[in-house]
């Protein structure tokens, strides 16, 4: 079995779970990966606090596409403050393949929307 | 030309690189759109210039800085005759990009204003459009776009359209795109252009390394390319300019070595081509690039362009063989210089580009620093492969089954 293409990872990225749009949302927030011109955004909705219900949308490769697909089945219920303290740990450990250099933003760009959207800060995670 | 499956030049050797592999899988490089490998004999001139004539250039008086000096300025002289200019209006650069942004300050501040248009392509690198959008932002002037056509073409009626409208005072374009391969027909272009009293920029990035380039004969008013993409280091781009605009133009950069004569207020800018390189210029990688001129020459560019459009017709058609395979760019190899943009259905380009490198082949994978045309061809990415002297059809025949294998992994 490939080591970066495991069944779970390309069954997430065929099947991309929480994909499409929310209307109306509380927030939103769309980012490019520079190095390949990928696009993705998010819908928030929010309630007492919490990740209620949440989409993305838009394109990438397997790994930024699973990755948020994985991510979007954590993230629901996660309090706005939870969201605000994750790091970049965080996302790799839940992907749970080896990601080298180059891609760690392809892994990362899911994370860096969301917590956009949620706190206003752009940078990517750390 | 030989058939076309034994295509080769045979001159795999000179490139040490090559002979790495990763994992046990030897190198095929795929990748050089991007940048080319250096044969040993470039190696060897950077390494003999600054292992027994390095010094400083235009200023010593003894002996080795006059080596340093004759090493610079024959590199110049060699350089500029490989592509049909006089050595007197070719300027050494960092890359194309800084060439391209030298004309776009000097020449565009001093001549573009409100009402004016500058006039630039589809299929452009963003190294031959931000510093356009960069200018007409500066000096209030519109930013206009030769469409693209499904082909991956340009339409010298839409040119001419364009210049009638009477405002146009510049147009930019590339030689050969970097991610179509379309090779544009630039003499035309020049002389339309030059009819209608606008001036002219050729991106010749691309072009440059796989094919015969005359400068002087396609006529333009600027011509950029780079070191790196033709067999020479890093760290060296070209600019030929018309004498006219080059001695009417101010200075880009400013500093040293590109001055007559300074005093505290005022200051007399150095002739031709110094006036334009400030400081201590890019004097081993000039000795480079002129060595890699010199290799190519010897191969002969009409032999080099030859085998690498029978390499990218060997590529189109073993790539037409694997399945939900669609490559972009004109059809046939007439007009399509050596590389082959594509998207594999199911597999995002990063991917196939990760997945090929498994097997040890190094193609391009993104936007190609080309995004407004990606967003033409309705791709976010593509993958890129191109080629260069040192391939032969055997490293196409890696690369396709790299390919097959991708969409084995993806369970297509």
């Amino acid at each position: 079995m490939d080591d970066l293409y495991r069944d779970y990872i390309l069954d997430h990225y065929k099947r991309p779970r929480n994909f499409g749009e929310l209307d109306p949302h509380d927030l939103e927030a769309l980012e490019h990966n520079p190095l390949c011109g990928d696009e993705l955004g998010v819908h928030i909705v929010v309630k007492d606090d919490r990740i209620e219900d949440l989409r993305f949308h838009g394109h990438g490769c397997a790994i930024s596409q699973a990755s948020a697909s994985i991510a979007s089945e954590e993230l629901k219920g996660m309090t706005l403050d939870e969201v605000s303290e994750l790091g970049a740990d965080w996302m790799i450990d839940l992907l749970g393949i080896p990601v080298s250099a180059t891609r760690r933003k392809c892994a990362l760009l899911n994370l860096k929307v969301v917590r956009g959207a949620v706190t206003g800060d752009h940078a990517w995670p750390v | 030309m030989p058939p076309v499956a034994e295509s080769t030049l045979g001159v795999r050797a000179d490139f040490p690189i090559l002979a790495r592999s990763f994992d046990g899988r030897p190198l095929i490089y795929l990748d050089s759109g991007a940048t080319s490998q250096k044969p040993q004999a470039v190696i060897d001139a950077v390494a003999d210039h600054l292992a027994a004539h390095n010094s400083n250039v235009h200023r010593g008086v003894y002996p080795l800085a006059q080596e340093a000096d004759a090493a610079f300025e024959g590199a110049r002289a060699e350089i500029a005759a490989f592509v049909g200019a006089d050595a007197r209006t070719t300027v050494f650069t960092k890359n194309a990009t800084e060439a391209i942004n030298l004309v776009a300050y000097s020449w565009g501040d001093a001549n573009l204003g409100a009402g004016d248009a500058v006039l630039i392509t589809q299929m452009e690198h963003h190294a031959n459009l931000v510093p356009w959008q960069m200018l007409c932002r500066r000096r209030g002037a519109e930013l206009r776009y030769l469409e693209v056509d499904e082909r991956g073409e340009l339409s010298l009626d839409a040119l001419d359209a364009e210049l009638a409208r009477g405002d146009v005072r510049l147009v930019a374009f590339a030689h050969v795109s970097n991610v179509l391969g379309t090779i544009n027909p630039v003499a035309e272009m020049v002389s339309h252009i030059r009819a209608a009293g606008a001036v002219s920029l050729i991106d010749g990035a691309q072009a440059v390394p796989q094919m015969a380039v005359d400068v002087n004969e396609i006529g333009a008013d600027f011509y950029a390319w780079t070191g790196h993409k033709a067999l020479g280091p890093t760290g060296i781009g070209v600019l030929h300019g018309s004498p006219a605009l080059l001695e009417q133009m101010e200075p880009f950069l400013t500093g040293g070595d590109m001055i007559a004569s300074v005093d505290f207020q005022d200051v007399t800018w150095n002739e031709l081509p110094w006036k334009f390189e400030a400081g201590t210029p890019p004097v081993a990688e000039a000795v480079g690039l002129a060595a890699a001129v010199r290799y190519l020459s010897a191969l002969g560019m009409d032999r080099v362009r030859e085998h690498e459009q029978a390499l990218t017709e060997y590529m189109l058609d073993a790539l037409a063989t694997v399945p939900g395979l669609r490559a972009v760019g004109p059809p046939g190899t007439h007009g399509r210089g050596g590389l082959v943009s594509f998207t594999l259905e199911g597999i995002h380009p990063h991917d196939i580009a990760e997945l090929c490198s498994r097997d040890g082949v190094c193609i391009r994978a993104g936007h190609h620093c080309a995004q407004p045309l990606m967003r033409c061809l309705g791709v976010g990415a593509t993958a890129r492969a191109s080629v260069g002297v040192y391939n032969d059809c055997a490293d196409i025949d890696v690369l396709v089954s790299a390919l097959l294998g991708a969409r084995e992994v993806f369970a297509l």
